[in-house]
C-alpha cells in the first residue's frame, strides 16, 4: 500500500480537497455580488455604476485571496462554505448600496463603503484565523480565558465613557471613530468556551450525578462553573436589554449541553426554564410586552402609535414583503425605505420587496446549507472539541438566521440581531468571518487523510538504509 | 455525539422550513390582504403615481394621465371638467375617487382581472402595467344640451337632467348643477386640494352631488305616469275611460279634501283618462289612487324600478322609494297623495327617466348603464355593457305602454307638456311639479321620450332649487325646453 493505512481496518472514506470546485462556486458567487451591484445600478439609477470596475476588482481580489489563503493554510477544508459566505456577503453589499441610493447618502459616508471596509477587515481577520489556529484544538486550552473574554466583552459596554446606548439597547463601545458590538465576538468566545468545558466535563456531566423526575442531574461541581458563566452572560444582556443575542445565548448553550451530554432531557428543561423565562421576562419588562403585543396585534400600533408603542417597522416590512410578493419588484422600483433601519436587521423585506420570495427563498437555502455544512463538519470531525465547536458555530447561524427572519417576518416576537453576512454592521460581519474560519479549520482537521502510519515497506527501506549506512561506515 | 447531530440538524431543518413556509404566506396567501388595506401607503401612492386608463366619450377623453415632473410621475386630469364631473367623479389623495373613478377603479388602474393577459405581458416585457380605458355610452351632444340648459338656469341652481336609450339602457347624458372642477381635487398640491375639497363639501348646494342618480325626491305629477299605468294594467282603463275629474276630491276618513293646482275643475265631473293626463288632474289620479289597491301601486312602481338597485356602473346610487311602509297605505288619503307623487314617493331622476323609457320600449324597462366597452392599453376589446332588463319585465303590457304613449303625445300637443314640442317629431312627455312643505320652492320635473312612433331618447330633468319665484314653477316651463334640447340633439 502506497498511500496510507487507515487507524482502524474498517474502510474509511478518503476526502479529496475540492478547491477546484470551491473555485468555480467563488466564481458564481462573485457573480451574483457584481451582478446584484450592476442590477442595482441599472434599476435605480439606470445605469451601471461607474464604480463597478473597481468595486468589482476588490471583491474578487478579498475572495481570490481568502481562496489562496484556504489553499495553503486548510486545503482540505469544505469547498461549499466560502463560495455562500461569499455570495451573501457580496449580495448584502449591493442591497445596502440600494438602500444608500434610496437614502440619498453621499460617497464618503455611505453604508455600503463602510461595509465593504468591514469585509475587508473580515477577511483578513479570515485569514488571520486560518493562519494563527493551525489546529483547532489548541482552541481547547482557552477555555477559561474564551469564558471571562465573553463576560468582559459584555461587561464593556456598561462602562462610562466607551459604552454607548443606541435605540434603547446599551451593546454598543465606542473606539475612537467607530463603534463596535462587543457582544458578536463574545459569541464566538463563547462557543469556544461551551465546546472546551464540554468536551472535558461531558463524560461527567452524562454519567455522574442523581436521578430526578426521569432526568439524570449532573453534579453541581461539573455543571456550576459553566453555568454561573452563562447566568452571568445572560443577566448581563438582560440589564442591556438585547433579547436577540439572549436568546441566541440560551439556545447555544441548551444545543451544545444536549449534544455533548447526549440526552435529550437538557432539550426538555431547556424548553420548559425558557418557557418560564419567557413568560416571567413579559411581565417584569415592559420592553418584552411591548415586543410581544406589536408581535400577536400589530395593526393596533400602526399607523398610530398606541401608548407610545409603534410597529410601524413590522408592519412597513410586512407591507413590503406583501408588496413584493413571488418575484418582486425589482431593484429600484420597490419602496424599502418606508423601513427604518433597512439596511440591518430589517434587510430582508427590503429583498423581500424588491426581489419577492423567490430571492427570499433561496437566500433561506443558503443559510441552511452553511448549518448543514456546519454540521456534516461536527459529524466528521475526530475530536470532542471539535464537533462540539461546530455544532456550536452552525448553531449560532441557524439560531440567529432563525431569530432575526421569523422576527421580521413576523413569526416571532421581533428581537434586534443583524442578519448574518447580508445585514450593515461591522462587528457582526467581522464575527461571522471567524465563525467561518474556525469551521474550515475544523472542517479541514477532519477532512485531512489521517496522518500515515509506516507501513511495512517503509520499514524496510528505512532498515535497508540503515543497513547500507553501517555498511558504509564499516567500509570507512 | 453523532447521534444528537442528527437530531439537531432535523431541528434546524425545521426552522428553516417554519420561516419558508412563513414567508410564502406573508408574501404570497396573505399579500393581497396587505395589498387592500387603507393604511398601506405603498398601495395607495402607487394608485396615486401610475398611468390611469382614458376615461372617454366617443373618442374624446374626459378623464386622462398626463406625465409630471413631480414624484408621482402622472397626473390625473379631467378635460370633461365640470360638464363630466358627476359621471367621472374625482381621483384625490386624501379624499379617495368618486364617480366612474371609483366604479372602474380595477380597469382603471389595471389591476382588473380582465386585464389579466395584458398584465402578464407587461410581465414578461417589464412595461410599466398600464391600465385600461373605459368608454362610456354617453353621446356628446345630448350631454352638451343638457348641461348648456342646466347652467342657464343660473349659478344656484340645484337641478340635474338624465337621458336614456329606451330600447337598450345606454345612459345619453348625466348632467348635475351645480357642478365643481376635478382638477382641483386630484391636484399634487394637497394643501390646494384640500382647500377646495372643504370648500365644495361645506357648500349648501352641494356640488358633489350628482344628482341624477343621488338624489330622490317627490316626483310629483310626472309620477301620475305610473298611476296610470296601474290602473291601466289592473281596472281596466284606456285613454278614452272616463275617470272623476271635479275641482275637489273628497277625501275618506279625513276632513281634506284634495284640490287641483288650478283650484278649478279638469273640465267637467266626469272626463277622460287622456284629458286627466293633459292637465295633470289632481282629483282625477287622487280618485285612482284610492281604487287602487296599495299592493298594485306599490307592484306598479316597483316594476319601473322603484326600490330597485340597478345601476351598478356608478357608485351611491339613491334607491326611488314609493313608500317607505306599505301599511300606512291603508289610509286611503294616503294612497291618493301617493297616486300623484306626494307623500311618501321619492324619485331620483334617473328612475323617472327610466318610467318614459319603458313606456318608450313597449312596457320593458332596460337595466341602464353608462360603461360602454373597457379596452386595454392596447386598444383590444376586453369587456363590452350589453343590454339587460331589470326585474320584473315588463312594467305593463305593450297595449297600456301604447295607451300611455298616445296620452303623452297628447300632453305635449294639447296640454302642460307643450314647451317639449319639437316641429315634425311626434313628443311624448309629462310634467311635474312637487310641493314637499309650504317653506320651500317646489321641485319642479320634467319627463319625456321621442320620436313617439321610434323612440331613440328618454330624458327626465329635476329642478330641485331655483332661483325663481314659486308661482312661476312648473315643470313644463323649467325642464320642458332642457328636454326639448336634448332629445333634439340625439334625434338630428
Amino acid at each position: 500500500m502506497s498511500g496510507f493505512t487507515p487507524a482502524s481496518s474498517m474502510p474509511v472514506f478518503v476526502h479529496r480537497s475540492r478547491r477546484g470546485a470551491e473555485l468555480v462556486l467563488l466564481i458564481l458567487a462573485l457573480a451574483v455580488g457584481i451582478g446584484a451591484y450592476a442590477a442595482v445600478g441599472l434599476g435605480v439609477q439606470e445605469k451601471i455604476p461607474v464604480d463597478i470596475a473597481g468595486y468589482g476588482t476588490w471583491l474578487v481580489a478579498l475572495l481570490v485571496a481568502a481562496h489562496i489563503g484556504v489553499r495553503l493554510l486548510a486545503p482540505y477544508a469544505d469547498p461549499v462554505l466560502l463560495p455562500l459566505v461569499a455570495m451573501l456577503n457580496g449580495f448584502g453589499l449591493a442591497v445596502i448600496h440600494r438602500l444608500d441610493l434610496a437614502a440619498g447618502a453621499s460617497e464618503s459616508d455611505a453604508f455600503a463603503r463602510q461595509q465593504l471596509i468591514w469585509m475587508t477587515i473580515g477577511v483578513v481577520l479570515f485569514l488571520v484565523t486560518l493562519f494563527v489556529v493551525p489546529d483547532h484544538r489548541m482552541l481547547q486550552r482557552f477555555t477559561y480565558t474564551a469564558g471571562l473574554g465573553a463576560v468582559v466583552m459584555l461587561i464593556l459596554p456598561m462602562l462610562p465613557l466607551i459604552g454607548k446606548e443606541i435605540n434603547g439597547a446599551r451593546i454598543w463601545i465606542n473606539l475612537g471613530p467607530v463603534s463596535f458590538q462587543p457582544g458578536e465576538v463574545a459569541k464566538v468566545l463563547l462557543v469556544i468556551c461551551f465546546a472546551g468545558y464540554l468536551a472535558v466535563h461531558r463524560d461527567a456531566l452524562a454519567l455522574a450525578g442523581r436521578r430526578f423526575v426521569g432526568i439524570d442531574l449532573p453534579r453541581g461541581r461539573d455543571l456550576g462553573p459553566l453555568l454561573m458563566m452563562w447566568v452571568i452572560s445572560l443577566a448581563i444582556l438582560v440589564l442591556q436589554r438585547d433579547l436577540g443575542s439572549s436568546l441566541l445565548f440560551y439556545g447555544l448553550f441548551v444545543v451544545t449541553l444536549y449534544v455533548a451530554t447526549e440526552r435529550k432531557g437538557w432539550i426538555f428543561v431547556g424548553g420548559v426554564l425558557f418557557a418560564g423565562g419567557v413568560f416571567a421576562a413579559i411581565s417584569l419588562f415592559s420592553h418584552v410586552r411591548v415586543r410581544v403585543l406589536t408581535w400577536l396585534n400589530p395593526f393596533d400600533y400602526y399607523p398610530d402609535p398606541l401608548n407610545g408603542t409603534s410597529s410601524g417597522q413590522l408592519v412597513e416590512g410586512l407591507f413590503g414583503m406583501a408588496w413584493g410578493g413571488m418575484i418582486g419588484r425589482g431593484f429600484g422600483s420597490g419602496e424599502p425605505w418606508r423601513v427604518p433601519y433597512a439596511n440591518s436587521d430589517f434587510i430582508i423585506p427590503a429583498i423581500g420587496e424588491e426581489l419577492g420570495l423567490t430571492a427570499l427563498l433561496a437566500l433561506l437555502l443558503c443559510y441552511g446549507l452553511i448549518v448543514e455544512r456546519g454540521l456534516r463538519t461536527a459529524i466528521v470531525a475526530r475530536d470532542d472539541f471539535g464537533k462540539l465547536l461546530s455544532v456550536g458555530l452552525a448553531t449560532s447561524v441557524a439560531l440567529q438566521t432563525f431569530v432575526v427572519v421569523g422576527g421580521v417576518t413576523g413569526l416571532i416576537p421581533l428581537t434586534g440581531l443583524t442578519t448574518p453576512f447580508l445585514s450593515y454592521g461591522g462587528s457582526s460581519l467581522v464575527a461571522n468571518w471567524v465563525i467561518v474560519a474556525l469551521l474550515l479549520r475544523v472542517s479541514d482537521q477532519s477532512r485531512r487523510p489521517l496522518p500515515t502510519a509506516p507501513s511495512d515497506e517503509d520499514l524496510a527501506a528505512e532498515e535497508t538504509q540503515i543497513v547500507k549506512l553501517d555498511k558504509g561506515a564499516m567500509t570507512k | 455525539m453523532n447521534r444528537p447531530i442528527r437530531t439537531l440538524s432535523v431541528g434546524c431543518l425545521i426552522l428553516f422550513v417554519a420561516l419558508m413556509l412563513n414567508l410564502t404566506y406573508v408574501q404570497f396567501f396573505k399579500a393581497s390582504w396587505y395589498n387592500s388595506r387603507a393604511d398601506n401607503r405603498r398601495v395607495t401612492e402607487d394608485a396615486y403615481s401610475q398611468q390611469r386608463g382614458d376615461i372617454l366619450v366617443g373618442k374624446k377623453a374626459i378623464a386622462t394621465s398626463k406625465p409630471s415632473d413631480d414624484k408621482y410621475e402622472w397626473q390625473r386630469t379631467y378635460p370633461g371638467g365640470k360638464k363630466y364631473a358627476p359621471i367621472t367623479g374625482f381621483m384625490s389623495y386624501s379624499y379617495g375617487q368618486s364617480g366612474v373613478e371609483r366604479s372602474q377603479n380595477s380597469v382603471l388602474s389595471g389591476k382588473d382581472n380582465k386585464l389579466f393577459t395584458n398584465r402578464l405581458v407587461d410581465l414578461v416585457t417589464n412595461s410599466e402595467p398600464a391600465g385600461g380605458n373605459v368608454e362610456l355610452t354617453i353621446d356628446s351632444k345630448v350631454q352638451d344640451a343638457a348641461y348648456e340648459g342646466l347652467t342657464a338656469l343660473g349659478d344656484d341652481v340645484q337641478a340635474a337632467a338624465v337621458a336614456i336609450e329606451p330600447s337598450t339602457g345606454r345612459i345619453l347624458a348625466m348632467a348635475s348643477t351645480p357642478t365643481y372642477n376635478p382638477d382641483r381635487l386630484a391636484t399634487h398640491d394637497f394643501g390646494a386640494a384640500r382647500k377646495s375639497y372643504d370648500q365644495l363639501s361645506k357648500d349648501d348646494d352641494e356640488p358633489l352631488l350628482n344628482r341624477s342618480i343621488q338624489t330622490a325626491l317627490p316626483p310629483g305629477s310626472t309620477f301620475k305616469l305610473v298611476t296610470a299605468a296601474a290602473a291601466m294594467e289592473n281596472l281596466g282603463k284606456n285613454p278614452d275611460s272616463k275617470v272623476y275629474g271635479g275641482a275637489l276630491l273628497d277625501l275618506p276618513q279625513s276632513d281634506k279634501d284634495l284640490p287641483n293646482e288650478s283650484g278649478g275643475s279638469c273640465g267637467g265631473d266626469q272626463i277622460t283618462l287622456t284629458r286627466a293626463l293633459e292637465v295633470s288632474c289632481n282629483t282625477a289620479f287622487g280618485q285612482l289612487g284610492i281604487d287602487l289597491t296599495k299592493e298594485q301601486q306599490d307592484e306598479q312602481a316597483r316594476k319601473f324600478g322603484f326600490g330597485q338597485k340597478y345601476l351598478t356602473d356608478l357608485p351611491n346610487q339613491a334607491t326611488s322609494t314609493f313608500t317607505d311602509d306599505l301599511d300606512k297605505l291603508d289610509s286611503p288619503p294616503f294612497r291618493a297623495y301617493s297616486a300623484i307623487g306626494q307623500y311618501n314617493v321619492k324619485a331620483t331622476p334617473l328612475q323617472m327617466a327610466m318610467v318614459s323609457a319603458g313606456i318608450a320600449n313597449g312596457g320593458t324597462v332596460m337595466k341602464p348603464y353608462i360603461v360602454d366597452r373597457v379596452t386595454s392599453s392596447s386598444l383590444d376589446v376586453i369587456d363590452q355593457g350589453n343590454p339587460t332588463k331589470i326585474d320584473d319585465q315588463p312594467a305593463v303590457s305593450s297595449e297600456t305602454a301604447e295607451g300611455l304613449t298616445e296620452m303623452m303625445v297628447s300632453t305635449v300637443e294639447n296640454g302642460t307638456a307643450a314647451p317639449a314640442a319639437i316641429p315634425g317629431v311626434t313628443v311624448a312627455g309629462k310634467t311635474g311639479t312637487a310641493q314637499s312643505s309650504k317653506e320651500r320652492a317646489p321641485y319642479a320635473w320634467f319627463t319625456s321620450f321621442a320620436p313617439a312612433e321610434n323612440p331613440k331618447i328618454a330624458v327626465a330633468v329635476m329642478v330641485q332649487k331655483s332661483g325663481t319665484e314659486r308661482s312661476e314653477i312648473a315643470g313644463g316651463r323649467l325642464g320642458g325646453p332642457i328636454a326639448k334640447a336634448m332629445m333634439e340633439a340625439a334625434i338630428s
